[in-house]
């Protein structure tokens, strides 16, 4: 047992967005040096974004890292020897904080929708399994890996153990949010993060932020709202996240038609099959999926070729602004029809993408009860809603944006070779 | 296309209106529990089970005209009211299918007040445990809800109720 063990020197790591992690318990150490730890460096963090922000490349091994510091921080620089925080938990919070994304699949928003998957279910077994994590958590003691586990699914009794990790500010959007502007090289994602941790205080439920830090509090907020629309939420990764899913439906259907593949998706059967085990779980990774992607390019099946290609070569789809009124439905539906009559398949080149179809939440105030906004302390003592306080956070929590988008293979609907007046025709509704 | 959209606004055109994004929020994921095939992802907050995808869904239907929102002010805090717009019974029409034993289910909810329906979306979200671990649960997770042991009882007896009355549903 090592409950509280330290190494007998200090570990740190370079990191360019918090300068250096340290590392001092023992536990966090042999954590980071699992192999399901380890795997999260084949995952990236944004997914297919890096086919529009080139330097998108960095992984949710980062990230995690990242996570880890910031609560480290909070805990051992803000927190320490205040009101409402128990220091007893400091061990727990720290190994939340790192094993959080613990659960992630290659492109797993993607990944998930098709195959109906949760990696949050994931992350549970792993920590609850026979595993490396496992094994090195119950260093701490028995109980400590559903501790661990209560924490990441929001179960556990302390709720402002559980509001560190995920809340509407927490360390987890904060580290996210600079790290994705750091990679995309976009200037909007940045807030003053280390005056919000200053500005942080234990109260019994969460985390609420002293009144005078509430200027970094809208940054953070403006910086949530901006890289929603700006990175997370561009265009052109959607229709990159579109031919994804399509290549994982194909792909799906093809081996439940008993379609013979020339590479067999072996990594995917029990995907298809839909009963993944933890061992196959854990086999996939992106480098896996890029592989038979690769090797896909070269089937038989036209589409699922076609689709292939698409990714590997960064041939996407061109889109266009679809406002789903009930004439745009009507087209859409002359759209399928015309689609058909051109021998495109709509199933799998017509595709309708919605800003809901991505929820990364930014800031609402909500209803009573709906969830837990942010709290600024007043002088007083008081707690107030923030957008009842800041003008800034009241003007854009108040307004609602939505997006949606017509997904379509512009370069076969250009090729006038075959069929060429119902592309035409397909083209004039498109350009509307 | 825009099928889960629909899913949530068979749901709507089913209770006829639902005061309050809470109760909202709820009423889908206990439809979901019960199997009805909704797949907004629900995370367990400080108030239950909640989806931030159908909080997104749910805006991009008032931002279409197909939900009509009212924002009403109760005692010292707001409350959402919901139902179908015209604009948004013709958008449901292009869906011909149907989730049998859905509407019965939704009606069913909607009698219910938010705070019984919160404890009952959490009875289903730690239904994997046994009885007694969930009242232990409830007791921690919901102590400002101060949930009597009657009132936990009420919602396993609600919950066997409403499977029976929708075993008969059907996937879309």
């Amino acid at each position: 047992m090592y409950s509280g063990g330290q190494l007998d020197e200090e570990k740190v790591f370079k990191d360019p967005v918090h300068r250096y992690i340290h590392v001092r318990d023992k536990v966090i150490w042999d954590l980071i040096g699992t192999k399901e730890f380890q795997r999260l460096r084949r995952i990236k963090q944004l997914g297919t974004t890096y086919l529009t922000f080139h330097g998108a490349e960095h992984s949710r091994f980062n990230h995690s890292l990242g996570v880890y510091e910031i609560i480290r921080r909070i805990i051992d620089d803000v927190f320490v020897g205040r009101d409402h925080w128990d220091h007893s938990e400091r061990l727990l919070c720290l190994c939340a904080a790192l094993l959080h994304d613990l659960g992630h699949g290659p492109f797993s928003h993607s990944f998930e929708k098709v195959f109906r998957l949760d990696h949050e279910d994931f992350t549970q077994a792993i920590i609850l399994g026979d595993t490396e994590v496992n094994a090195a958590l119950r260093e701490v003691g028995d109980d400590f890996p559903q501790k661990v586990a209560e924490v990441i699914a929001k179960t556990y009794p302390n709720k402002l153990v559980v509001s560190l990790i995920s809340s509407q500010i927490d360390a987890d959007r904060m580290d996210y949010l600079l790290r994705d502007a750091y990679y995309t090289g976009v200037s909007y994602g940045y807030f003053d993060m280390e005056r919000i941790l200053r500005v942080m205080r234990p109260r019994e439920d969460q985390v609420v932020i002293k009144r005078s830090g509430m200027h970094a509090v809208e940054d953070y907020i403006m910086s949530r709202y901006q890289m929603y629309w700006q990175v997370y939420f561009h265009p052109v990764t959607r229709s990159a996240e579109v031919i994804l899913t399509k290549i994982l439906h194909r792909a799906k259907k093809l081996y439940e038609e008993g379609y013979r593949f020339q590479t067999k998706p072996v990594h995917f059967l029990s995907f298809f099959a839909g009963n993944v085990s933890l061992g196959d779980y854990l086999a996939l990774d992106e480098a896996v999926i890029l592989f038979y992607f690769q090797q896909w390019q070269y089937e038989r099946d036209p589409i699922l070729s076609d689709l292939c290609q698409r990714f590997v070569r960064r041939r996407l789809f061109k889109y266009t602004e679809f406002h789903p009124t009930n004439e745009q439905m009507e087209k859409l539906i002359e759209l399928t029809g015309l689609f058909k009559k051109a021998g495109i398949d709509p199933d799998y080149y017509l595709v309708v993408d919605s800003s809901s179809d991505l929820p990364y939440d930014f800031y609402r105030p909500g209803e009573e009860g709906e969830r837990l906004p942010i709290y600024l302390l007043m002088p007083n003592g008081e707690l107030r809603e923030l957008s009842r306080e800041s003008v800034l956070v009241d003007a854009i929590s108040g307004k609602r944006r939505t997006d949606h988008k017509l997904y379509f293979p512009a370069d076969f609907l250009e090729d006038l070779s075959t069929k060429r007046t119902v592309k035409k025709k397909i083209m004039e509704i498109l350009k509307g | 296309m825009l099928t889960e959209h629909a899913k949530v606004m068979k749901a709507l055109a089913a209770a006829g209106e639902i005061a309050g994004r809470k109760k909202l929020q709820k009423m889908i994921y206990i439809a979901k529990k019960l199997d009805f095939p909704f797949y907004e992802k629900f995370d367990f907050h400080f108030y239950g089970p909640y989806s931030e995808e159908l909080t997104c869904r749910i805006e991009e239907l008032c931002a279409l005209g197909f939900l009509h929102e009212v924002k009403e002010k109760k005692s010292g805090y707001m409350q959402y009211r919901y139902t179908l717009t015209e604009a948004g019974e013709q958008f449901l029409r292009h869906y011909d299918w149907d989730m049998p034993g859905l509407a019965e289910c939704m009606q069913a909810m909607n009698e219910q007040n938010a705070r019984f329906l919160e404890l009952v979306s959490t009875v289903l979200y730690f239904e994997h445990l046994p009885k007694d671990e969930v009242k232990e649960k409830i007791a921690v997770l919901k102590s400002k809800q101060r949930y009597t042991e009657e009132e936990i009882d009420e919602a396993y007896a609600y919950i066997e109720a409403l499977r029976s009355r929708c075993h008969n549903k059907a996937r879309v």
